[in-house]
């Protein structure tokens, strides 16, 4: 990360653009990726497409603290936690500290928001930036009094001069300290982490107030003068075409102005393409797609069914698939021993439904474009519509609002790419909004999986081989062709956590049209149900008590896996002990249940933290399944939001829970469900209560927004054998298997 | 084109619009930019548009303009003008939102729950906060935020007074009853989503 003064021209820049206050000190950070010194700055900026800063604290004469940062906020509360690591560093009054989303202005960064990765990847470098900050202030106001910085303070957003009490607001300080160089990052003196004042802390969220009174601004809330409205008509079936279409009563609807057919864009986006009706207001765009009438090409994947991808992914794991990784040999091991446990697990593709639909609101012009869009990607949306409309990237201003959620729905660009070509087509800026029928339909789904273990055991219990074939619609091959198509379909199957002396997973892609992307916790939540189920079931056919099975093959804390750079880090199996054993003690693990009850827990190490959770659950007549609570624990290391880190288990709880009783299913290539009456959502009558314990810890901080999510599915259906001693091998829970 | 008058947070509003079976939803956002109210399904399944009308929470995605002429809409913007409602204090309080998107729809259900019954049971919220989705999964935090905002209302006679005369019976009316509920029964409650009386904007 670089300290550097800022380069003129975005000093500049931003003193311009506040010039109504008077002077501000901006300084410019880059957000965490590879440190570059400060003579290198001199050559970034001589390259006019990269702009060396991705991140900016900006202190205006009024002592008004506002971070800039390149990460979007849809619900994770990102914003708050990076002020608050921010604010401590910087001695900052709460009341004064701001965050904004940066903007893509003037040039590509790497803006992207996913992997539970901000907190992990920004809490060195913000902290860094924080406390340079407050050296070139503290320095500053050492020079008015002609004193040595030593013997000033920084607190509450002032410098204090001890012996005489002299004090001088951050804001009467900005002119001089602008002036004063900023110092290397990499020699700053960071406070003692006994002295966080909002570190670990539960901070007010900042957007929380505009969140309760209708005020924040979401995506679909934008407003540009002048801007129309719009739907978009896109084929049923994946990858299928407009053949023709006839606008003629589309156009008689009053409002509708303009229908206009716009390409699929493959490389880097899949958009769908179709036919966009445009019109005054949404209610006529909508009512205007009513009447449209096209005729598709539905392509190659109309024949594509979820039956039929099972079947394939079935037959797939029947046989040897490529070999990913192997430890010994499991087949061998698995020939001559007396006891072996073989099972399947099977997952749905899964929408992500974020409550905001997709929408994006662009003006596309001949010289450039301005985009606002609730994007988890901003840089990728600039980049794509460059491509699609023929600009440059630095002539595109992706500005990117609050969101309705994100999941990893978000992170894609399809929904901007077509509200660029709209607006193109038609010359005017437009709002293209996705009905919920458009999001469901039309998703980049979690795929689908089908998991083939075996295992032996001996006489003590120990597991003697674990032989696991997996089959998906592949993430990475829907991309494009790729001789790793398992790259994002295994996760932390590659590397299970218990003693095991031989091991081998195998990978077979399925062949499927069906769009699939990222979807909160990626690869983990297959992977997490498939190992914690597995490993249960080996507990009982070994009779051991199903945490004491995991406690003990976990053994000695030491570290699991095998680094592949430097970013990898190793699973602790002591930390995961960790995890179970509060989960298991705070449930009251082993006491004695009321009749009918059962318990069950798992855990799971993934995005670099760990999680578990204990389920009570029940089944009582007619099959009807009952969760009672879930009680949950967490190491994400040290905690920079108590209160966040809880809302996000809370929300991963909740997340999974509705997966486990919802699917999406696929006939003739496309989803067979299209709004909320078909892909159900829990609802506050089917909430369980969650408590979350958090282990306290001193090491970096880790994410929080995904990792808790894997070991929920697992602790229900391992709770619901406790109960019933039926075990769920497949998501979505059907009524036949608990009645 | 039809003209239509109606009361928007206590001030009257004409509009003019082409089609008068345009959802109450569209004409709040689009017309009289109060983009507080938000879209989220269109079939009055997710809740994301609840409003007042007349004092009943209604899903403004599913009720033609038309229906509205000569009622009183009340809007998450006209709920209180400085966050002063007991539900957006407990909102607070309890740092309720993460997205934040169905939250207008969860405080306007709410109010109207507490202006029905202003000390509700987990079974009433259960009852009357179900026609409403978060996708966070906030609804922990909601359940905790009600009953904090039932501890104030007693002195609290402005919030006391909004909403009056709230059907909660209707809310879960709107509600759909999917197979999920047949699976999982949390609560006692399903009997009643088959005998409440519809709401308006629950049928279409």
């Amino acid at each position: 990360m670089s300290a550097s003064p800022i380069p003129k021209l975005s000093r500049r820049h931003f003193i311009k653009t506040t010039a109504a206050s008077g002077a501000a000190l901006v300084v410019g950070f880059r957000w965490a990726e590879a440190a570059f010194a400060q003579s290198e700055n001199v050559k970034d900026q001589e390259k006019p497409r990269v702009n060396p800063f991705t991140a900016w604290i900006h202190i205006d004469k009024d002592s008004n603290v506002t971070l800039i940062v390149p990460k979007s906020e849809m619900g994770q509360g990102i914003l708050t936690s990076l002020a608050m690591i921010l604010a401590d560093e910087m001695e900052l009054d709460w009341r004064n500290v701001h965050v904004e989303h940066a903007d893509t202005k003037p040039d590509l960064y790497s803006l992207g928001t996913g992997g539970s990765g901000s907190i992990a990847e920004q809490y060195l470098p913000l902290r860094q930036a924080g406390a340079a900050t407050r050296q070139m202030l503290i320095k500053a106001a050492a020079l008015s009094w002609g004193v040595d910085p030593v013997t000033c303070h920084a607190k509450d957003g002032a410098v204090i001069h001890n012996p005489r009490a002299h004090r001088l607001a951050y804001g009467e300080l900005v002119e001089k300290a602008s002036k004063l160089p900023v110092p290397d990052f990499n020699k700053v003196t960071l406070k003692n982490p006994d002295d966080f004042r909002y570190i670990g802390k539960d901070m007010p969220h900042i957007d929380i107030p505009s969140k309760v009174d209708g005020s924040a601004q979401f995506g679909i809330d934008v407003r540009v003068p002048g801007m129309l409205r719009a739907v978009i008509a896109r084929c049923p079936v994946y990858g299928g075409k407009v053949k023709s279409f006839d606008a003629t009563k589309a156009k008689a609807v009053p409002g509708v102005q303009q229908v206009v057919e716009i390409e699929p864009v493959v490389t880097d986006c899949h958009s769908a393409g179709g036919v966009a009706v445009v019109a005054a207001s949404t209610w006529a765009a909508i009512q205007g797609r009513e009447a449209l009438q096209v005729e598709w090409d539905l392509g190659p994947s109309a024949n594509i069914s979820t039956a039929s991808l099972r079947e394939q992914m079935k037959s797939l794991t029947a046989k040897p698939c490529k070999v990913v990784r192997a430890d010994g040999d499991a087949d061998a091991a698995l020939a001559k021993s007396s006891k072996t446990i073989e099972a399947e697990y099977e997952l749905p593709f899964q929408a992500h439904a974020t409550m905001e639909p997709m929408n994006c609101t662009a003006d596309v012009r001949a010289d450039g474009a301005t985009l606002w869009a609730p994007t988890q990607s901003p840089d990728w949306i600039q980049g794509t519509v460059a491509k699609v409309c023929g600009l440059k990237p630095p002539s595109i201003v992706v500005n990117t609002t609050l969101m309705g959620g994100g999941f990893g729905r978000r992170y894609h660009t399809d929904f901007g790419v077509e509200a660029a070509q709209v607006s193109k087509a038609v010359g005017k800026p437009v709002q293209v909004l996705w009905t919920r029928e458009d999001d469901i339909q039309h998703d980049f789904y979690r795929p689908t999986f089908h998991h083939r273990m075996a295992a032996s055991l001996d006489d003590s219990g120990k597991i003697t081989a674990w032989r696991h074939r997996l089959s998906s619609t592949s993430i990475a091959l829907f991309w494009r062709p790729t001789p790793k198509p398992e790259e994002q379909e295994i996760g932390g199957a590659l590397w299970p956590p218990y003693a095991m002396s031989s091991f081998r997973i195998e990978y077979a892609p399925a062949t499927s049209g069906i769009p699939v992307m990222w979807w909160r916790s990626v690869e983990e939540g297959s992977s997490g149900f498939a190992v914690e189920s597995f490993v249960d079931e080996l507990a009982a056919a070994a009779k051991v008590d199903p945490l004491e099975y995991r406690l003990h093959l976990l053994g000695k804390t030491h570290l699991v896996g095998h680094k592949n750079s430097d970013d990898d880090v190793l699973l602790d199996t002591g930390r995961l002990k960790g995890v179970l054993q509060l989960a298991a003690q705070k449930a009251n693990w082993g006491k004695p249940l009321p009749a009918g009850h059962g318990m069950g827990i798992a855990a799971f190490y993934s995005f670099n933290t760990y999680a578990a959770h204990a389920a009570e659950v029940s089944v009582e007549s007619a099959g009807k399944l009952k969760i009672h609570r879930i009680t949950s624990a967490v190491d994400c290391g040290r905690v920079i939001d108590p209160n966040g880190v809880k809302a996000m288990m809370e929300s991963a709880v909740v997340y999974a829970l509705t997966a486990m009783f919802t699917e999406i299913t696929v006939d003739n290539g496309h989803a067979n469900q299209s709004n909320f009456d078909s892909y159900e959502m829990l609802r506050m009558r089917d909430m369980p209560p969650i408590d979350t314990f958090i282990v306290p810890s001193t090491v970096a901080p880790t994410g929080m927004g995904e990792p808790c999510l894997p070991p929920v599915a697992p602790a229900v259906t391992n709770a619901i054998f406790a109960a019933t001693g039926r075990r769920i091998r497949r998501l979505p829970i059907r009524a036949v298997d608990l009645a | 084109m039809a003209s239509i008058s109606f009361q928007v947070n206590g001030k009257p509003q004409t509009i003019d619009v082409a089609d008068p079976d345009t959802p109450l939803l569209w004409v709040l956002r689009d017309n009289l930019n109060l983009t507080g109210t938000k879209f989220g399904c269109g079939i009055a399944q997710c809740g994301a548009c609840t409003v007042h009308l007349d004092g009943n929470p209604a899903r403004s995605c599913s009720i033609p303009v038309s229906e509205v002429a000569g009622k009183s809409v009340t809007t998450i913007e006209g709920l209180s003008a400085d966050h002063s409602h007991a539900i957006q204090q407990a909102w607070i309080a309890e740092q309720v939102p993460q997205c934040g998107y169905c939250q207008s729809g969860q405080v306007m259900a709410a109010a109207a729950l507490l202006a029905k019954m202003p000390k509700p049971t987990d079974a009433d919220i259960d009852r009357s906060m179900s026609g409403n989705i978060c996708r966070c999964g906030t609804y922990q935090r909601i359940r905790r935020a009600i009953h904090r905002a039932a501890g104030q209302l007693g002195t609290e006679p402005a919030a006391a007074a909004q909403g009056a005369g709230g059907s909660v019976s209707g809310v879960a009316a709107a509600m759909s009853r999917p197979a999920t509920a047949e699976l999982l029964h949390f609560n006692q409650c399903t009997a009643c989503f088959a005998t409440a009386p519809a709401l308006p904007g629950g049928a279409r």
